[in-house]
């Protein structure tokens, strides 16, 4: 057997190690792909999502638990329109695909939508792949996979993706569809939601491309199926529950995906440099996992707050440290070699650093400036 | 974020309270805001919850909508609160002083004054978070092209009388909120943020119970241990014990208290709707009246902290001495309000969806122009501020070491006095570039010498607020032993190139957007929610 295929299946074995024992792998959802593009450099996060560890109960065996949650309104409006949207074999959601994306392709009729049902990740994925597969050998043909499972290798582990739908079309290209329940009021919609939207629909469509190129390389000499750089956003319209759709470029988002995923440590290299034995069970005491979670570097910013299960942790650890990170990205990058706060502060008092640097002759002009200026205001 | 506020920021951290960001108040605050902490229900588009109102602190009104999904309950409730925000604006309208404006003769095409009204005051809107801001915005968008019986008899589902009144002016303080320094429509968060620097980021500074715990933490406690609390802290019941600022509520709350409270009033309404006769309906209608009065009682619990925490942060804000210029920005609020007063009026229809391009361009120009007044004004008022100018060397203060006296060539001179100043920032000058200083609120400017000893000293030839004598007046010119600032950028904002009318809008930019048609109310369904 070859070297690599060994060393995955240890890296496999490891991993669900680390898990611990019976808890099943957590695929990688919305909010741990945020996680992924707002903070690419946690080597913390990036082994979590790649042991498929429940970010949610860490955080709360931790101690810290995470302030996301859903309400059960939004959840349930998101879930009526998506069935909306989808009703009746996908007949509404496929002619948007037609209007906006292939109005040259014949309108869908009759668009088969197969059953994706098949047990655990694995199951699932391969069931969504004999699909594809079938439907980009039926050309004129338009195909729907409702909820189909995707595996996208991320730093050297298959995390496994749902995306809403995918279309083939009949030309045999696939389509990406996002359905989201923020509304498209008068033909625009929120652009912080709007580029949540595009990079998640970025990750499906990389998954895409690799399954793709795995059936391009196939020595029946077919010609890899091509997934299109423009996927469909589908959103209720203005104060209606109708849908509206619109079609979005996700190259540069794909193109950022990419490289962050390419630049991203290997995680076996991280997994190589864990201590023997450790486990993020949240059934282990919260000593262990303490200690365990701390093994690994985490790199905190605010922004985690938004995105990752365990900020709350990292950031209480950041704070103990006083990492000037803390206060955000755009004040680490304003302080030079300058760390933490006491460091900063003794540097801006005069009390140590080397008036040479500039970061720290700027520090001293500042707070020079500064308490000139309050003493002015108090005169 | 200069360096000045992220020391600020850090001496924050290490004193465990927020430190000043400014040393004046750089908004306006009438005596009479009215405030609004709005709530609404995840997942729609513009479905209010709730919300309280008032311009009394220890009596504010609570509204509540029992059902969200409900259009009839919806309109109930904007039209309560357009029984609120329409005699307070209202209030503003009617006491008037005559001002004078400069408009293009039509006929002579000459700029002539003309005499015009403008509102001695303005009313103001005040919401605890900026996504209380865009809340009204949507609610503005939502009601402004809603039709009521009287305007439309054939219409499904007319909106109550006043409601699409409130959506325009709702749409109005919306729109004003985006002009840079503007004081129509403020957010909590920003006015605190803008005026104190905690020790945590900005996004957190998000929070207003965590900001306020920065600013103001109670006795004993430091901010950061106040802001934990505020952010983290729940009850035996799993609720927050400071509830989000809204518009949004905490999810828990949502799936524990409030989806039980809205299936029981469901639950009664259905009851009471199946009643036989006259004595069953009573009671039901009694279980009707309790399940909503819990509702009420749960919003209440959800923004009577926010009501309050916004007051104090108007408490703590009041403290500070307002700043020179602030009233002058206040002004163009007033100019603001009153066209939009007189546009009501005129009965002119309701703001567009989209704007046409003239109005568009004008609106960008309008904001851009702003916030470099803004920028500018907020540096004049505040040394603090100017520190940060300073720093960045747009600024430069010290003192006068020299004055010489020479003249400009020419049939009259007129004196350009040389004024040596002593300083220690490092500002970025140029040849010849101008620099300005404030002289009894006008700004005065020089161009930039020379400067000696490694920029240690800086010649300035002083150009114009002398007085037309050959001798300059007396103060206009420092004397030597003066303290003196001067900044690089300019103190007042021209206008920038004229844009046509709407009627002349060039075929590049669609062309003249032709007669304003009235724009149709968004189509209404059985299924609808808004």
């Amino acid at each position: 057997m070859p070297p690599p295929r060994t060393r995955g299946t240890a890296l496999r074995q490891q991993l669900a190690e680390l898990r611990g024992p019976d808890v099943p792998a957590k695929a990688l959802d919305a909010r741990a792909l945020a996680a992924l593009a707002a903070n690419p450099g946690c080597a913390r996060r990036a082994i979590l999502d790649g042991a498929g560890v429940d970010k949610t109960a860490l955080a709360s065996a931790l101690g810290a638990p995470a302030a996301f949650g859903q309400s059960q309104f939004a959840l349930t409006r998101g879930n009526a329109f998506e069935a909306k949207v989808k009703a009746d074999g996908g007949a509404e959601l496929l002619r948007l695909v037609h209007e906006k994306l292939d109005r040259s392709a014949e309108p869908p009729a009759d668009a088969r939508v197969p059953d994706l049902t098949a047990t655990g990740p694995r199951g699932r994925t391969a069931r969504t792949e004999l699909e594809l597969r079938e439907a980009t050998a039926r050309p004129g043909e338009w195909t729907l996979l409702d909820h189909p499972m995707l595996a996208l290798d991320v730093a050297g582990s298959p995390a496994f993706l749902e995306p809403d739908a995918v279309v083939v079309h009949p030309d045999g290209g696939w389509t990406v569809v996002e359905i989201k329940s923020f509304p498209l009021l008068d033909g625009s919609a929120d652009p912080a939601k709007v580029g949540a939207a595009a990079r998640q629909a970025a990750v499906y469509v990389l998954a895409l491309e690799e399954f793709a190129a795995r059936l391009g390389a196939e020595p029946d000499g077919a010609p890899a199926p091509y997934v299109r750089h423009r996927v469909l956003l589908v959103c209720p319209r203005d104060f209606s529950n109708l849908p509206a759709a619109s079609a979005m470029d996700i190259r540069k988002q794909r193109a950022v995906t990419a490289r962050q995923l390419a630049r991203l440590t290997r995680i076996e290299d991280i997994a190589a440099a864990l201590p023997e034995g450790i486990c993020f069970s949240p059934e282990r005491p919260a000593e262990e996992l303490t200690a365990a979670v701390e093994s690994v570097p985490a790199a905190y910013a605010p922004e985690c707050l938004s995105a990752c299960e365990l900020a709350f942790h990292c950031r209480a650890r950041s704070r103990q440290e006083g990492a000037v990170t803390t206060l955000g990205r755009p004040v680490r990058a304003e302080l030079g070699g300058l760390t933490t706060v006491e460091e900063v502060l003794a540097a801006a008092r005069g009390e140590a650093g080397d008036p040479g640097d500039p970061a720290v002759a700027a520090l001293r002009r500042a707070a020079a400036l500064r308490s000139e200026a309050l003493e002015a205001a108090c005169r | 974020m200069s360096l000045i506020s992220t020391l600020a920021r850090l001496e924050a951290v290490s004193t465990g309270r927020a430190q000043p960001a400014v040393t004046v108040r750089h908004r306006h605050l009438g005596d009479r805001p009215l405030v609004l902490v709005p709530l609404i229900t995840a997942g729609e588009a513009g479905a209010p919850l709730g919300a309280l109102v008032g311009t009394d602190r220890d009596a504010p009104r609570l509204l509540a909508v029992p059902q969200p999904r409900d259009r009839d309950l919806r309109f109930a409730f904007l039209a309560e609160l357009a029984g609120i925000v329409l005699p307070y604006v209202d209030a503003y309208a009617g006491t008037v002083e005559a001002a004078e404006r400069t408009e293009t003769d039509p006929e002579t095409g000459k700029r002539v004054k003309v005499e015009v009204e403008l509102c001695s005051d303005a009313p103001q809107l005040i919401v605890p978070s900026r996504p209380g801001i865009d809340l009204l915005r949507l609610l503005g968008r939502s009601t402004r092209f809603r039709r009521t019986a009287e305007q439309d008899p054939e219409a499904p589902y007319p909106a109550p009388p006043r409601v699409p009144l409130l959506g325009r002016w709702l749409t109005h303080f919306g729109e004003r909120a985006r002009v840079p320094g503007s004081s129509l429509l403020l957010a909590m968060t920003d006015l605190l943020g803008r005026h104190w620097v905690t020790g945590q980021s900005t996004l957190e500074d998000q929070h207003l119970g965590a900001l306020l715990a920065w600013i103001d933490p109670p006795e004993g406690v430091t901010g950061a241990e106040a802001a934990l609390r505020a952010e983290l802290e729940r009850d035996d019941r799993g609720q927050l014990t400071c509830p989000p600022a809204g518009p949004a509520t905490d999810p828990a709350f949502d799936n524990k208290l409030l989806a039980p409270a809205i299936e029981r009033y469901d639950r009664a309404r259905t009851a009471l709707a199946a009643a036989q006769d006259g004595l069953e309906a009573d009671d039901r209608l009694g279980a009707l009246a309790a399940a909503e009065r819990e509702i009420r009682d749960l919003v209440l619990s959800r923004t009577r902290p926010t009501w309050d925490a916004v007051w104090r942060g108007l408490d703590l804000l009041r403290e500070l001495p307002e700043g020179a210029r602030v009233e002058e920005r206040w002004t163009r609020d007033r100019w603001s309000f009153t066209g939009h007063r007189d546009r009501v009026l005129a009965g002119e229809p309701p703001q567009p969806r989209r704007d046409d391009a003239v109005t568009a361009a004008n609106k960008l120009a309008t904001r851009e122009r702003e916030q470099a007044r803004l920028e500018a004004q907020e540096a004049l008022d505040d040394p603090l501020v100017m520190a940060g100018r300073r720093l960045s060397g747009e600024a430069f203060a010290g003192e006068v070491t020299d004055v010489v006296m020479t003249y400009s060539d020419g049939k009259r001179p007129s004196p350009r006095p040389l004024v040596t100043v002593r300083t220690d920032d490092r500002p970025q000058l140029g040849e010849r570039t101008k620099v300005y200083r404030s002289l009894g609120g006008k700004p005065q400017s020089a161009d930039f010498v020379a400067d000696e000893e490694d920029g240690a000293y800086v010649v300035l030839r002083i150009l114009d607020k002398m007085g037309r004598g050959k001798e300059p007046e007396p103060g206009s010119v420092p004397e030597k032993g003066d303290r003196v600032c001067f900044t690089l950028f300019e103190h007042e904002q021209r206008g920038g190139a004229k844009l046509p009318d709407p009627e002349e809008t060039p075929w590049t930019h669609g062309g003249p957007p032709g007669e304003p048609a009235l724009e149709a109310a968004d189509p209404v369904t059985e299924e609808d929610v808004l």
